[in-house]
């Protein structure tokens, strides 16, 4: 009997023990748990912030690359295309990308992000950014001759249907995303999107007055020069920065070691990418030209955006000095054999070396990051770069399709292309009745 | 020999350059200034409160041809400024006693060609 009181005993001490472990152990899980949250909500809000400043690295840029006379239409609508965007994104946009999904193919709930807390607070902050950042893309490919009007129908169309719905299919577990497509950061996701849009804009738009003469059956294409190469430079400084947001911020974790593997692969990218273009344009002009090495920098930003987590530094640093290279070439063929007007380059620096980046994943991913995606060049076969193709392709063809329909309709109303005569004195005094320079001798006879 | 000297809207220089080139008139000087005539200035607004603007930039242009060359010259820049609106611009014509290239030393119609 006094046996059994005392093995009773000790089975209660056990079960005791083993209790009270457990909610110790509990506990600490629950506390790693805040931690862990807190790290990211820290993490995801200061990548949002970062990625919010590439609005004004486009914005200088734009400005930069354009003339004197255009400069305050171009900060106008690099405002109000993030305002005006967000609004979009926030009413209807969130909901198409990130809704429950009907198919694959759209999101269905959250419009006016209904029932949302915390945690979806944050993950549309830092998802509205990359929206915006889409829709200012094309505002340099379509500058010098827009009218304002039709710009704000286009940045809230785009942010509110274009983007969220090629977004969902790839970020949101949609159809591309259940056949393996890896794009990390969004050089599909974002910057192709916005350069498709921007290639179709500058297409049905028309080109300056002045930059293609015809004559005689000939056409000869005509350099419009941009105002102001430090404020052009500025612009990618601060983009290249913004973009430690971009690439880093997407491992949407604050306590995931790979940030900075993230990190280090962009920097490469980019250093590459500004070599690239630099060589490139010294090769084929004769002088390194300032305006292609800073459109490099960032061609390397783009391409590597897909690839950044899953390339190793070696890989990123092929992907960016091949998109160096490729934006240079990319440039002159838009310019001289298209024909089609980019003052910036938008479309060269993030369609072409966005599709290039997506492909690259095919190729340098090294399997270490995510087993899953092995490209091409470390054994993986070309199932990976198969897929990375249709997702380019079908989005390629989503965003020719809308915004040709977009533009289409806003040129039949005569909203997007302002008069010769506005075009030629600047949209400056023509749409906003102000100069950017006011107090400054600048002219506007060229 | 005379020397032309036209004020001309800043916008419209591309095209009287390209009229000046299809007369074979090749020589052009081209500054930037300040002027106001009967078009008396515009209004812009700046944070909501209008600003007159009095002086009106213009763009002069200084040609000086052989007495062949001074109708085809005036024409031309008639051709390429011309829009119908107030503003575009006045032409001068004035004699020009002579010209002598620096380098040279050459004196009158030989140094203006």
């Amino acid at each position: 009997m006094g046996k059994t009181v005392l093995r009773r005993l000790g089975g209660v001490t056990v079960l005791l023990f083993i209790t009270s472990s457990l909610s110790a152990e509990g506990m600490m899980v629950e506390e790693m748990l805040r931690f862990e949250q807190a790290f990211d909500m820290i993490w995801l809000i200061l990548a949002a912030a970062l990625v919010f400043l590439m609005q004004a690295g486009f914005a200088m840029v734009e400005a930069g690359l354009t003339r004197a006379k255009n400069a305050g239409n171009i900060m106008m609508k690099n405002l109000m295309d993030f305002s005006a965007g967000s609004v979009a994104y926030w009413a209807v946009g969130w909901a198409l990308m990130y809704g429950a999904s009907a198919a694959g193919l759209i999101g269905t709930d959250q419009f006016f992000l209904a029932g949302a807390d915390g945690i979806v607070y944050r993950d549309w902050m830092f998802q509205v950014v990359f929206a915006a950042t889409a829709a200012t893309i094309v505002s340099g490919a379509m500058a010098e001759r827009t009218k304002f009007t039709g710009y704000i129908i286009y940045s809230v169309v785009i942010s509110a249907l274009i983007y969220p719905i090629s977004g969902h299919w790839i970020w949101n577990g949609g159809w591309l995303a259940e056949r393996g497509f890896h794009d990390f950061a969004g050089s599909t996701v974002v910057h192709s999107v916005g350069a498709w849009s921007a290639l179709v804009g500058a297409y049905v738009l028309g080109p300056r007055r002045g930059k293609y003469l015809r004559k005689n059956g000939e056409v000869s294409v005509k350099a419009i020069p941009g105002h102001n190469m430090p404020l052009a430079a500025l612009g990618v400084f601060l983009l290249w920065f913004g973009w430690y947001g971009f690439n880093a911020g997407s491992t949407l974790s604050g306590t995931d070691p790979t940030i900075a593997h993230v990190a280090v692969t962009t920097t490469l990218a980019a250093s590459a990418g500004a070599i690239g273009a630099m060589s490139a344009s010294w090769a084929g002009f004769g002088k390194p030209d300032l305006s292609m090495s800073l459109n490099g920098a960032l061609a390397g930003l783009v391409g590597i955006t897909a690839g950044t987590w899953v390339v190793n530094p070696p890989g990123s640093l092929i992907i960016g000095l091949v998109s160096g290279v490729l934006v240079v070439l990319a440039v002159e063929f838009i310019d001289k054999v298209l024909h089609i007007d980019d003052p910036v380059g938008a479309v060269s620096v993030h369609g072409v070396c966005g599709a290039w980046g997506t492909l690259a994943v095919g190729l340098f991913a090294d399997g270490v990051n995510d087993p899953g995606i092995t490209g091409l060049f470390y054994g993986g076969g070309t199932d990976q770069l198969l897929i990375q193709l249709l997702g380019i392709g079908a989005v390629l063809l989503w965003v020719l399709a809308t915004a040709g329909i977009l533009f289409g309709v806003l040129k039949s109303m005569g909203l997007l292309r302002v008069t010769e005569k506005e075009e030629l004195m600047g949209l400056d005094v023509g749409e906003h009745g102000m100069e950017s320079y006011s107090g400054f001798q600048i002219f506007s006879n060229m | 020999m005379r020397l032309i000297i036209a004020y001309i809207q800043p916008h419209m220089l591309n095209s009287v350059k390209e009229e000046l080139y299809k007369a074979e008139v090749y020589k052009i000087s081209v500054t930037n200034s300040l002027g106001c005539g009967q078009q008396k200035g515009y209004t812009e607004s700046y944070r909501g409160v209008a600003i007159e603007v009095n002086l009106l930039k213009k763009t002069r242009i200084e040609i000086a041809v052989n007495e062949d060359f001074v109708q085809p010259t005036i024409d031309a820049i008639i051709a390429g400024a011309h829009t119908g609106e107030i503003g575009d611009g006045k032409i001068f014509v004035l004699p020009l006693d002579t010209v002598i290239r620096i380098r040279s030393g050459e004196e009158g119609s030989a140094a203006i060609g």
